[in-house]
């Protein structure tokens, strides 16, 4: 505060206190409707002090829902998505940061255009890859005539088929393939000091070494904000497991919030339909509270 | 920017890149090569032949009513929306920049939106926006039929914008806070000391400064209106009335899974990539600028 705006002061206070107002109230709306039963939450207004009815409605709606199992679905997506995430793109990044082979450029740019299509552009032809995943290497080897080939010399005929639909791997493998974490370590990478690495090459380092004993321990900061930023990115996804999960078994929590809808025609249940999106929002917002300091710095380092 | 240096083992090093390179070949090229190709042929629905049309499906969708009415809804949605959350967060940062008392409150809570999933807000904004029941059904107990989604496109695109709004001005609030505290603080000082008052300062110091910010956000908005949104119309609007707000991610979702019209969904998939891909080369373009290494 460098000067004295007494006037001015009051209406930050004011406009800053009605923006909280609003980004806490449907948090709490939520929160309150899911304790009411069906006719308070169906009341006109509804009453605003809550109701007796919480726990009641959070077990209806967890077995309505089937929520135990669908939790645990999306915990291990979001997981499985923020360690791949971290390892391979800090692979990727010291592949890139720190050798000079040929096609290196190629390499970069081939990574580099992957942030411009997210995978919800590109879903039916992703979901025709995961249905058999390995029918791109097969179709290869059909055009370029190996498969014939082979055929001929060992009489084996190929004919590669693994569906990964309704399982984890096809959950999480999409939504690893961008290059939002690359470029995270890449920055960082390129601010570590030349010298650390001669030093390392002088005590007899090798590259591996190198990666292993100084950057990754160097790159602890990195890792926290882009692994919490991509458990948040993937315990949200939608449109993805929507697709992908047609067995109940794999679906995730946020797909199952669909099932909550109260019908047209049946009855509001409303307090219902609040408890189970109680549910599935707190873990993310778990999350964002405790994590804040790697959340923000992982959202503005990746850009994301 | 390059290392001056570096390991010599070029094998380790492309050992490295490989299980990235596989995965964006196997999840990323492939299908996109994929779409490209279904979108110039004719495909039947799981197996059948392909056969080559060339950009006959690009013209029938071009000339499908259906289709510029679904282009409509999203630049109408991507536009107000886009607005909205980014004059909000623009405000909401700029006070919560002056460091008064409890400005470390809101910029704790502020930024909680963002976090959460867009199908269990766009769930939290139905109930809310319920024409029967939450609290647009007082409004609707004062003036008789003023409001109900279900029924006129007008108040269903509406409700979409609210809750993508509201998701968005903490995502938007978090970069333009960053922004802002990047400044200097001498700076303002120094302009203080000449005599410029709050209004003044943010005019001529703190808004050009943030330009870059402005317009990163503004691609990056435009962009997740097209994507995040299909969690938001899934859940609130399905669609519809009358397809008032089947905007173009949920329109290939339904043309392509609910009416196995590959061919015309993958050429709808084109065209939204073209035009991400011109958003994205102009969004790096400001990104060059911003980014230093040093």
């Amino acid at each position: 505060m460098v000067e004295r705006t007494p006037f001015l002061n009051f209406f930050t206070h004011l406009i800053l206190f009605v923006g909280f107002v609003f980004c806490v109230a449907p948090f709490a709306v939520v929160a309150i409707a899911a304790s009411h039963n069906l006719k308070d939450v169906n009341d006109v207004p509804m009453s605003l002090l809550p109701g007796s009815d919480f726990w009641i409605n959070i077990r209806t709606a967890w077995t309505t829902a089937d929520l135990g199992p669908k939790l645990l679905n999306s915990f291990i997506m979001a997981a499985g998505v923020a360690a791949g995430k971290v390892i391979i793109s800090a692979l990727t990044a010291f592949s890139i940061v720190y050798f000079r082979y040929p096609g290196r450029t190629f390499i970069f740019w081939l990574i580099f255009v992957t942030l411009m299509l997210p995978l919800e552009v590109r879903i039916v032809p992703t979901y025709a890859v995961v249905a058999n995943v390995l029918s791109p290497y097969q179709a290869i080897l059909d055009v370029t005539g190996l498969s014939w080939l082979i055929e001929k010399v060992s009489g084996v005929q190929v004919s590669f088929s693994l569906g990964l639909l309704n399982s984890y791997t096809g959950l999480i493998m999409p939504l690893i393939a961008t290059a939002t974490g690359t470029f995270l370590y890449r920055q960082f990478f390129l601010t570590v000091p030349d010298e650390l690495t001669e030093a390392a090459r002088m005590d007899g380092a090798g590259a591996l070494r190198f990666f292993i004993d100084i950057l990754l321990p160097l790159s602890r900061n990195n890792m926290a904000a882009l692994g919490t930023i991509m458990f948040l990115w993937a315990w949200n996804q939608y449109l993805w497991p929507l697709l992908i999960t047609t067995d109940q078994s794999h679906a995730t929590a946020v797909t199952e919030l669909k099932q909550l809808i109260p019908n047209v025609g049946g009855a509001p249940e409303w307090h219902i339909a609040m408890a189970g999106t109680l549910i599935v929002m707190l873990p993310p917002l778990i999350v964002v509270v405790l994590m804040q300091r790697w959340f923000v710095r992982g959202l503005i380092a990746t850009e994301k | 920017m390059e290392k001056r240096v570096t390991f010599s083992r070029s094998t380790i090093g492309i050992l490295f890149a490989v299980p990235q390179l596989l995965l964006i070949f196997t999840f990323f090229y492939w299908p996109a090569g994929q779409a490209v190709y279904w979108s110039l042929t004719l495909q039947q629905p799981w197996g059948g032949g392909n056969i080559w049309v060339g950009l006959d499906n690009f013209r029938s969708i071009l000339a499908n009513a259906d289709y510029w009415n679904s282009i409509t809804a999203s630049l109408v949605f991507a536009g107000i929306s886009t607005g909205l959350a980014m004059f909000i967060a623009l405000v909401l940062a700029a006070l919560t920049d002056r460091q008064l008392a409890g400005s470390r409150l809101y910029r704790v809570v502020l930024i909680w939106p963002y976090g959460i999933a867009a199908p269990a807000l766009a769930m939290a904004f139905r109930f809310i926006l319920a024409p029967e029941a939450g609290f647009m059904a007082v409004v609707n107990q004062v003036w008789p039929g003023f409001w109900d989604p279900g029924l006129d496109g007008a108040d269903a695109m509406a409700s979409i914008i609210v809750a993508f709004s509201w998701k968005y001005v903490g995502y938007n609030f978090i970069f333009f806070l960053a922004a802002f505290q990047a400044i200097p603080r001498s700076l303002i000082e120094a302009a203080a000391m000449d005599g410029s008052g709050v209004i003044r300062r943010f005019r001529d110091i703190q808004f050009p400064l943030i330009t870059p910010t402005i317009f990163f956000l503004l691609v990056i908005n435009i962009t997740e209106s097209f994507q995040d949104s299909f969690g938001i119309v899934d859940i609130m609007t399905a669609g519809g009335p009358a397809n008032a707000t089947n905007l173009m991610v949920y329109k290939i979702y339904s043309d392509g899974f609910k009416g196995l019209d590959y061919s015309g969904a993958a050429a709808q998939s084109i065209i939204l990539m073209l035009l991400i891909i011109v958003l994205t080369i102009f969004q790096f373009r400001f990104i060059e600028r911003r980014v230093h290494y040093r």
